[in-house]
């Protein structure tokens, strides 16, 4: 039996709006990165289902979703490397006391 | 013209990072200033090899070429180029100084994806265009690794650069479900305008108004022009700022064609927040390359116009005011990137009181590029504000265009302030006099005839209005 496509859909809206909500709620540097990891999954997610579902003679969602896959593992890299070099200039990562560029 | 061969400029950029990437190797350190070379001349080769514009496309359609794409990837490059020579001053400094070649071999990555960025014909191939672009700046941002502002500037530019770049994903998503494409031609021709595809537009033009710093989505900028090298953060504001405003255009114009009614009005609105909030916020800073951050955000809100417009007047117009923006920015990180190494990082205005007495012509080239950015009339970012202005108005955006320009008088009061902390004020103790480097003196003596020169040589804006196709 097949799932109607709106269940995907709305899991997908659901862990959009959980990772804006996680971006300008959380504190820690890499809160925010698991929460734009969450919003980035739901574009993957919505991508996936649009074509298994409504154009299932082409691949460009399923491809679309590999691209976002490795991209999205590239930026976590970069990001990761960032935090790291934030945490050994200030020894924390929480965003309120990063306060130094500021006017 | 099919093939292979309509990616000359790209293939060419790749062999130019791998040269370079060999060099870094290679060369015994340090190495700075053999790279330097080698990374302008490898430029210069670049400009000159790909100058000819050609038209053609490749894979499909996915990847095309025009022109006006052409000369945007000449200009594009011609201002990495002055970046270059102006990288010097800092990549010598002892704790940048092995760093040299990844900073070459990361900035032609980012101008690598802003070519793609511009050239694409497929969201596929766009969206790994603009983060090809993005990734490789945050890791510039931060690559002044042990002055901890540097690495704050560049986790605020990464998170944000995510985040937006998954809210204009999202949008793509939308879009790839209500039209069952990713080609820019296929999607025009089936989208309509109903409000899941406005909503569409909306999240997508999200990702390139972080991209650009309109108001909505400036938050990162100025912490990270603050935060980076100076010399980033000059790259950051002109090139990438360009390649972004001109791929929104032309898909503004290309795919979302069937909403223009609902883009128009979102742009009104967005330009005249960012160009007045952005002119507000700016007369409060003293840090110069926080202002600068703030008057970039306002320059945004002026390119916008010509997207505004909607036009091949538009369209010549915004690459114009592109050509200008770069020379006159350049100009002024220049100075303030010279200022900043020879003093041990100085740059807040008062630094600058009297500095006319000290070094007369450093003072000179700051007032005229500053001129310029705020549009007085011999120079050239008069003509440049001049086009795009008259651009939006024949398209019939009288009230903007009058909001704009009320703007662009406050904009000269901050300008001046800093020509005013040149000449005027009094200061005991100004920056001493130092001789900058020959590449450097070169590459402000470009910038400073483009400022001069560029609006009464009226045959580029011919040109370019020659060559501009929607």
């Amino acid at each position: 039996m097949d799932i109607h496509i709106l269940y995907y859909l709305i899991i997908s809206t659901i862990m959009l709006f959980c990772g804006i909500y996680g971006f300008f709620t959380r504190k820690n540097l890499l809160a925010l990165l698991i929460s734009v990891e969450l919003m980035l999954n739901a574009t993957n997610i919505n991508f996936a289902v649009f074509n298994r579902y409504l154009f299932p003679d082409a691949l460009e969602g399923h491809f679309f979703t590999l691209f976002g896959i490795a991209i999205a593992a590239a930026e976590t890299a970069v990001a990761i490397a960032i935090i790291i070099n934030v945490y050994r200039n200030l020894k924390q990562i929480l965003t309120d006391d990063i306060t130094d560029l500021r006017g | 013209m099919t093939s292979i061969l309509s990616l000359s400029a790209e293939i060419s950029l790749t062999v130019i990072i791998i040269v370079l990437l060999l060099a870094d190797l290679i060369l015994k350190e340090p190495n700075h200033k053999k790279l330097q070379g080698l990374a302008c001349i490898l430029m210069l080769i670049q400009l000159i090899v790909n100058i000819q514009p050609a038209d053609a496309e490749a894979f499909g359609g996915m990847f095309r070429t025009t022109p006006m794409i052409s000369v945007v990837k000449t200009i594009l490059t011609a201002g990495t180029l002055i970046v270059f020579l102006q990288a010097g001053e800092w990549l010598k400094r002892e704790d940048t100084r092995f760093k040299a070649g990844e900073f070459y071999i990361l900035t032609l990555s980012t101008l690598l994806g802003m070519f793609f960025m511009i050239s694409a014909g497929n969201f596929l191939l766009f969206y790994i265009g603009l983060e090809l672009a993005s990734i490789p700046l945050a890791c510039l941002v931060a690559l002044d690794k042990y002055r901890h502002h540097s690495a704050e500037a560049g986790a605020k530019y990464i998170l944000n650069a995510m985040f937006s770049s998954a809210i204009m994903l999202y949008g793509l998503s939308m879009l790839y479900g209500t039209s069952g494409s990713m080609y820019f031609d296929d999607i025009a021709s089936v989208i309509t305008g109903t409000p899941l595809q406005v909503l569409a537009m909306v999240f997508f033009f999200a990702g390139l108004g972080f991209k650009l710093s309109l108001v909505p989505f400036h938050m990162w900028t100025p912490d990270t022009y603050q935060g980076a090298p100076t010399t980033v953060a000059a790259y950051l504001s002109v090139i990438s700022k360009g390649a972004a405003a001109f791929a929104l255009m032309s898909i503004l114009i290309k795919v979302f064609a069937p909403m223009t009614a609902e883009w128009e009005l979102l742009l009104c609105v967005i330009i005249v927040v960012t160009i007045t909030v952005a002119n507000l916020i700016a007369i409060r800073q003293s840090d110069l390359k926080r202002f600068m951050a703030y008057s970039s955000i306002s320059q945004a809100g002026y390119i916008m116009l010509a997207v505004l417009a909607g036009t091949t007047q538009g369209m010549a117009s915004l690459v114009y005011y592109v050509i200008i923006y770069i020379v006159a920015n350049l100009a002024v990180f220049g100075v303030i990137n010279l200022i900043e190494q020879h003093t041990d990082g100085k740059v807040e205005r008062d630094d600058y009181n009297g500095l006319y007495k000290t070094n007369p012509k450093l003072s000179l080239i700051m007032t005229l590029a500053l001129f310029s950015l705020a549009g007085i009339p011999p120079f050239a970012g008069f003509f440049s504000k001049f086009f795009v202005f008259a651009a939006a108005f024949n398209s019939g955006f009288y009230l903007v265009v009058f909001l704009a320009l009320i703007n662009t008088i406050i904009s000269l009061y901050y300008y001046l302030l800093i020509v005013k902390a040149m000449y005027i004020n009094p200061n005991d103790n100004p920056i001493g006099y130092f001789k900058s480097g020959t590449l450097s003196r070169i590459g402000l003596g470009i910038c400073l005839a483009g400022v001069v020169a560029l609006g009464i040589i009226s045959c580029v804006y011919q040109f370019l209005n020659d060559t501009a196709i929607l």
